[in-house]
């Protein structure tokens, strides 16, 4: 089956959509079961693993790339309208 | 298999190219290496801006270390150095730095030799002389401790620190596994990762000195742009999908690798640790690589997505296409389709496929750019010429 999503290190919590998701399709990659994008996730572009929780990290590259501001679901589409910088929190 | 094979040079380096250099201390001779160059093919005929005119101690410290470098580089073999005679890094004044490579210089000044056409006369029958010299050596089996391979990415896309700075991370790690040492620079693309860089710091004294470069291009980009530092991270990069300075920027430094960072070195110094080293250099490609150079690096992996066919006069550089379209597009400029990780091929297999280009072009093979002659050499200064 074809991988339509990419996770760049085993901690990360998001991965990346290799093209464009439309909502409902299968998001599936190496090692992962598919499961269903929640909406439409734009090509290299990130998408929920697991369901996050408001205030909890996002991970990516295995570190820490933002913090989430609201719960987002998993196959969710994680960008600037549900994550901050946590640098520019400081 | 993997067996490596380099030129040995009086000071214990080893180069895997064995070039003649000519090399200019200053602008005003650029004329007289165009010269030379058009005669003498087989020589790396280089020129530059500079020489002049920059009078601060930082630019006169970088003067003189980026070509006192591209000398002591290990890829080059012997070089013919040509000056005006007036200038601010005189051959008079280089000599010493140079001097120490323990390599054949062939020294000309155009005030002293007779004028331009002379000069280039002698400067051609030096690089001829010399190219028949070098010649004669035999390559010799090189061992992965004595390799100091560079990280660069330009012209970089949404796909750039997905596919090909993940690629070449993979291989960075597999690098200082080997023994080698890898080293990257552009500081104002690890904007926003201070706390992942300096965590991976061999001690508190390199952590501090991440700190302090970060801080350092922070600033800068700040002084500069104004309310234009948020551009940093623009839109363009927002479209495609980075949500945040750090995420961006760790796509970037992904192409180092995870190892330890074992030491900070300055634009254009030369790393006394192995391992993973950082360089203190600006994100524009020409810069970094020229300092890259001058730190003694031998090889350089070069990821791009938008497409630059950039690079560098004495050193192959690898490029990697960081997606599949970009790859067919500008075929004859890229080495290396990291884009097939998109079209499901397993990350060990495309460092595989990175591991044979890079011991075929180790010992000898000619990377695209090289092939091409697409040499940018230009680097770094902090003032305007007055």
């Amino acid at each position: 089956m074809e991988h339509n999503i990419l996770v760049i290190h085993p901690r990360d919590n998001v991965a990346v959509a290799l093209r464009t998701l439309a909502a409902g399709e299968q998001a599936t990659g190496k090692e992962i079961a598919g499961f269903p994008a929640l909406e439409d996730i734009p090509a290299s572009h990130k998408i929920a693993l697991r369901d996050i929780g408001a205030g909890e990290e996002i991970i990516k590259y295995g570190e820490t790339i933002a913090v989430s501001i609201r719960d987002i679901k998993k196959g969710g589409w994680v960008h600037t309208h549900n994550l901050e910088s946590r640098r520019w929190k400081k | 298999m993997n067996e490596i094979t380099g030129y040995e040079r009086e000071t214990g380096s080893f180069g895997i190219r064995n070039h003649v250099l000519v090399l200019p201390t200053v602008s005003c001779v650029n004329g007289v290496i165009n010269r030379i160059s058009r005669e003498v093919r087989e020589a790396v005929c280089v020129t530059h801006a500079h020489g002049c005119g920059r009078g601060g101690p930082r630019d006169v410290q970088i003067l003189f270390r980026i070509l006192s470098g591209l000398v002591h580089n290990p890829n080059v073999a012997a070089v013919v150095l040509v000056g005006l005679g007036c200038e601010v890094s005189n051959t008079k004044n280089l000599f010493p730095l140079i001097q120490e490579a323990g390599k054949p210089v062939e020294v000309f000044n155009v005030q002293e030799d007779g004028g331009s056409l002379l000069t280039a006369k002698k400067g051609a029958a030096a690089a001829r002389r010399l190219l028949a010299e070098v010649h004669t050596q035999k390559r010799v089996s090189l061992s992965w401790d004595k390799l100091l391979v560079s990280m660069e990415c330009g012209g970089s896309d949404a796909m750039s620190g997905v596919t090909a700075n993940v690629a070449m991370g993979a291989l960075s790690d597999w690098l200082v596994g080997k023994g080698a040492t890898v080293i990257f620079g552009e500081n104002t693309e690890m904007i926003g990762t201070t706390h992942v860089l300096a965590r991976r710091a061999k001690n508190e004294q390199v952590a501090k000195e991440i700190e302090q470069m970060i801080e350092r291009a922070e600033k800068l980009s700040k002084d500069i742009m104004g309310n234009l530092a948020s551009l940093v991270i623009s839109p363009g990069n927002m479209d495609g999908g980075m949500s945040t300075i750090a995420e961006k920027s760790m796509g970037c430094i992904f192409k180092g690798g995870t190892s330890t960072i074992n030491q900070v070195v300055d634009y254009g110094e030369m790393p006394t640790e192995r391992g993973l080293i950082l360089q203190d250099g600006p994100g524009y490609d020409g810069d970094s690589m020229a300092g890259l150079a001058a730190s003694g690096s031998q090889l350089m992996f070069f990821s791009t997505g938008r497409g630059t066919p950039a690079g560098f006069p004495t050193l192959p550089v690898i490029k990697v296409a960081s997606n599949s379209r970009i790859y067919e597009a500008m075929k004859d400029d890229m080495d290396i389709n990291a884009g097939s990780l998109v079209e499901g091929k397993p990350l060990d297999e495309l460092r595989g496929e990175m591991i044979d280009r890079m011991v075929r072009v180790i010992n000898g093979e000619k990377t695209k750019a090289e092939a091409n002659g697409m040499e940018v050499f230009t680097f770094m200064t902090v003032h305007p010429p007055f």
